[in-house]
């Protein structure tokens, strides 16, 4: 059937007609069509092609035609419905003015004259060039991407360093510039803590514990983790030193980082000498005996490392934070004791599942010379390399934020899936004692991580009632009450669920370790 | 003070190029940022790369000179004359087309037509037979026009006998040359050669040459810049819009027409160029022409000066590599069709017009012309964000031809194909789209975005010269 619109005295022009008449003639259910103005010639080709109704041929010049076929009466409304939908769409007019983002560093500074830092998360191969560019342009880079070649990154370092700018990265997840969380951070309170770090968990962890005591952070500078390897020498991680020393807002200089290379240590030494700021530093499995006898008051890990500089920045004696320690360290021990009783005999290892691959790191670093063997993906000092990272032995620590489960997948931080399934993959196996996990808040992170860990804990909860046995779940949770997903709020969740929730990984890494002990 | 300790005192201002995630969160927490839209570039060879940074201080300065002498043009058209006694290098078995080479089995349906409606107009052929015969006989050569310093819209067609308005760059005495719009329907440039086009291009010949020859020697000379920058002040981008500046061309020869020829001619050619709002378009091709032309042969530009289609190949030209052309297959244009018409009728892109892209017009300055946006996309929006597009890989901004709506922001001008691959932003283009059979004209209009393999082939072909010439020194120093 053929239907006709005439729309008296409507005037379009071509092109607004043409598009009418390109929607229209889109619609599935149209066999044929046309949207034109009433003239004879028009009107003619209409009759040539069926489409003139009696209604269209007392159509004049100025008034809108619009015809179509299609196969019942019920399409025909729905046409028209579609077609006025149409003739108003073309009405609206836009009145906002263009925008367009530009398509290179140079046409961005136009967009942004004062612009003093520029944030790159290209591919690898490519983003070493759009770095040197920013560079050559007189800005800092944050460089969140890795796969950057190591000659790229000296390259730029080296440039970088004559120019006084920064370079964070290859690989930097996280900074926190002038109060502002860069890419995966916390919103942490101002304060007069500066951080250096070489690992991106790292610092999230320090940044929050120290926020969390109620102090604050003036700067937080991401290296990358090779910055402080042989080849790159260090050169960001010292002139981030350099510059923490010299900002008047920062009182106490923090260092973070997986063991530097020794020349690198050695560097760092001669210049925290000549610093008269207090130094606090996390090398975390480092040999202690290149740092011995130099200002840096080194801290066994990441939650030590922080409050120590928590203690320095409020003034407070150093000595009270050791002994805090080792009066939390009573409290784990009353948890174990009530907590191992429920155990099988059967029920010997430990399974910790990270997101964070600091977080892996400073939990092997517990679990060194263990009477049994400990496996990781990721092995650290007497730790040996599991087999298949896909497989946990004895006892198992594996970081699954490693290249080798995240390839074409999202971080596990973000993707909670592939973790998910290992918990319950440890849960049915019955010689697991204990799972550690980590959970990450923040930027960047999962921005409802209950909702993807709390049906997985359930799931463990109800196969060990099925097995007939207890599996303890420790987990400590890296974050503020200022981030998005609340910290409070998520810890709270996860204490009603049974999970042993710990204020660091530190903590939840010895629970763990006076647990497996206890058991034996 | 360090960078570093002013990045500490200053208020984070942050460029971001990749997750756009980041820069929402920037946004969050009211960071001052700008988002990159950033894509990897056309092409990922190192070598190429390598050598033009090597040679870049010398790109610059040779580009810089190519925009001078683009800018610094001064189109004026200066009268008309038969083809065969003004075009270089024209003789009488020699048919020009537009785009780059092409032979006469590789033509396009359209193209094809138009030589077959040439050959008969010529008295070279009677029938459609006959012609098609000749053309495939190897008696009659085909050249592209801009070979000849010239240019043409669509087929491009010029034969011998065809009157041709002769345009000179006052700047550097370089000339151009076009022929007559002959009008919208069925017309020689989309390839049709029916008795009515044959007719209409005698009576070009016979009635409009000579009126307006008398006209324009009468006045001496007339601005085309001039009027094109007055053009895009009232809603031309002078391609697919060409109203005003049809209006103030005919403004200028009017009084003239009238004075010069009887009144019967007068009259019919005045109603001739009124009803034709595409008549200025030629002019605004050679003027782009003239202006292009006074940059070639410039060692070491990479500034595009030809961008030009035959209907069966995309081609362009660089100032720094002679008379090489760069090719590509052309594309079928995103369009607007007229009713009864299809994406499957439509031949793919054809006809030196793009030339007014090159030099900065057409969809270059497209946000001067809020009229045909539709053709875009609907929204006056998309054609603005076009032309801001469009200043990412182009060297300058025009001095004459500006925009109002961007504050008279000059348009985009000169085309950096080093620009195009690095930065993977190719020109955007404004046309009308042919029918791919010959005859039947044109039917729809749009837009298009230049094919990548011309400019890639462009790039490389650029990036070997140097290549060579860095061989060269390397064995001078050995």
């Amino acid at each position: 059937m053929v239907t006709g619109i005439l729309k008296r005295g409507e005037y379009f022009d071509s092109v607004s007609l043409m598009l009418i008449a390109k929607k229209i003639s889109e619609l599935e259910i149209v066999l044929d069509s046309a949207a034109v103005m009433g003239t004879p010639e028009n009107k003619s080709m209409l009759q040539t092609s069926g489409l003139l109704t009696d209604e269209l041929q007392n159509a004049g010049d100025m008034d809108l035609m619009i015809a179509y076929k299609c196969n019942s009466q019920n399409e025909s409304d729905l046409i028209l419905q579609k077609i006025n939908e149409f003739l108003k769409k073309s009405d609206e007019t836009e009145k906002s003015s263009g925008s367009q983002n530009p398509s290179s560093i140079e046409s961005a500074i136009k967009i942004l004259p004062d612009a003093n830092l520029v944030m790159i998360s290209v591919a690898g191969k490519y983003a070493g060039d759009e770095a040197m560019k920013a560079l050559q342009n007189g800005l800092n880079v944050m460089l969140f991407s890795d796969n950057v070649s190591i000659e790229k990154e000296i390259e730029l370092k080296i440039f970088a360093k004559e120019k006084g700018l920064f370079v964070m990265g290859p690989d930097c997840g996280t900074a926190i510039i002038n109060g502002v969380p860069l890419a995966f951070a916390n919103v942490v309170n101002r304060g007069n803590i500066g951080i250096v770090a070489a690992s991106g968990t790292g610092l999230q962890e320090v940044s929050c514990l120290i926020s969390n005591s109620g102090c604050g952070i003036s700067q937080a500078i991401g290296t990358g983790g090779r910055d402080v390897k042989k080849e790159v020498g260090g050169i960001m991680f010292l002139e981030g030193i350099k510059v923490l020393a010299e900002d008047k807002n920062t009182d106490v200089i923090l260092l973070v980082s997986k063991p530097p290379a020794d020349e690198v240590i050695i560097k760092i030494v001669e210049l925290v000498n000549k610093i008269e700021k207090p130094i606090v530093g996390v090398f975390l499995n480092a040999s202690i005996d290149l740092l011995k006898q130099n200002k840096i008051n080194i801290a066994k890990t990441l939650e030590e490392g922080a409050l120590l500089a928590v203690a320095y920045s409020q003034k407070k004696n150093i000595k009270d934070v050791i002994s805090d320690l080792n009066k939390r360290e009573s409290e784990l021990k009353a948890i174990v004791e009530k907590e191992s009783m429920k155990l099988n005999p059967e029920q010997k290892y430990l399974r910790a599942l990270f997101s964070g691959g600091t977080f892996c790191d400073e939990t092997q670093m517990f679990f060194q010379k263990m009477s049994e063997e400990v496996f990781s993906n990721t092995p650290v000092g007497t730790v040996k390399k599991l087999k298949d990272i896909w497989k946990s032995e004895k006892h198992t620590i594996v970081d699954l934020g490693d290249d080798d489960f995240t390839v074409g997948k999202p971080h596990p931080m973000i993707d909670y899936s592939t973790r998910n399934k290992r918990i319950l993959a440890e849960a049915k196996d019955p010689e697991t004692a204990v799972i550690l996990l980590d959970i990450v808040l923040g930027y960047g992170s999962n921005m409802d991580p209950l909702s993807e860990i709390i049906p997985v804990i359930k799931e463990v909860k109800k196969l060990a009632t099925q097995q007939k046995k207890h599996l303890p779940i420790i987990c400590s949770v890296t974050g503020t009450d200022k981030d998005a997903q609340n910290r409070t709020m998520v810890a709270t969740a996860l204490k009603a669920e049974g999970v042993l929730v710990m204020e660091s990984n530190a903590a939840a890494s010895k629970l763990a370790k006076f647990l497996i002990e206890k058991k034996r | 003070m360090k960078e570093m300790n002013k990045l500490f005192e200053s208020e984070l201002k942050v460029i971001n190029i990749g997750l756009k995630s980041f820069k929402e969160t920037l946004d969050e927490q009211h960071v001052y940022s700008v988002q990159v839209d950033w894509k990897p570039p056309l092409i990922s060879d190192s070598t190429s790369f390598a050598v033009i940074r090597r040679y870049s201080d010398k790109i610059t300065d040779a580009n810089k000179e190519a925009l001078k002498r683009i800018l610094n043009s001064k189109p004026v058209l200066v009268g008309m004359g038969r083809a065969i006694d003004v075009i270089p290098g024209m003789k009488k078995n020699l048919l020009l087309h537009a785009g780059p080479p092409v032979t006469w089995d590789k033509m396009c349906g359209p193209m094809k037509g138009a030589v077959i409606g040439a050959l008969i107009y010529e008295g070279f052929a009677k029938t459609f037979d006959e012609a098609e015969k000749l053309a495939a006989s190897g008696e009659i050569e085909f050249s592209p026009c801009h070979e000849h310093a010239a240019v043409g819209p669509m087929a491009g067609i010029v034969s011998p006998s065809m009157p041709v308005f002769i345009l000179e760059n006052e700047e550097f005495g370089n000339k151009a040359f076009c022929t007559m719009n002959e009008g919208l329907g069925k017309v020689l440039r989309y390839g049709a050669y029916d008795e009515s086009v044959i007719e209409r291009l005698r009576w070009m010949e016979n009635v409009l040459y000579p009126s307006l020859k008398k006209a324009i020697d009468k006045i001496g000379k007339i601005d085309l810049k001039n009027i094109i920058a007055q053009a895009l002040h009232m809603g031309d981008e002078v391609h697919n819009r060409n109203r005003a500046a049809t209006s103030l061309l005919y403004r200028t020869l009017a009084p003239e027409i009238v004075y010069q020829n009887e009144k019967e001619n007068a009259i019919s050619v005045l109603n001739f160029i009124n009803s034709n709002d595409h008549f200025f378009l030629n002019l605004s091709m050679g003027v782009s022409k003239v202006s292009l032309d006074a940059a070639r042969n410039i060692e070491n530009s990479s500034i595009v000066i030809v961008m030009a289609r035959n209907g069966t190949e995309f081609g362009i030209q660089l100032s720094g590599t002679g008379d090489k052309w760069f090719t590509g297959v052309s594309p079928i244009p995103e369009a607007l069709y007229f009713t009864g018409y299809s994406k499957d009728d439509a031949n793919p892109d054809i006809g030196d017009s793009s030339i007014t892209e090159t030099n900065g017009l057409g969809g270059f300055a497209i946000a001067a012309s809020p009229a045909i946006v539709q053709f875009v996309g609907g929204s006056t929006n998309d054609a603005v964000n076009y032309t801001l597009k469009m200043y990412e890989i182009t060297e300058a901004e025009n001095n004459v031809y500006k925009i109002p709506y961007l504050n008279f922001r000059g348009t985009p001008t000169g085309i950096d194909v080093i620009k195009v691959i690095e930065k993977n932003i190719l020109p955007f283009i404004d046309t009308g789209v042919a029918h791919k059979n010959a005859g039947i004209g044109q039917i729809g209009a749009g837009v298009l975005e230049a094919p990548a393999d011309p400019f890639k082939n462009a790039f490389i072909g650029f990036a070997n010269q140097f290549k060579k010439k860095s061989g060269e020194e390397e064995n001078e120093n050995k």
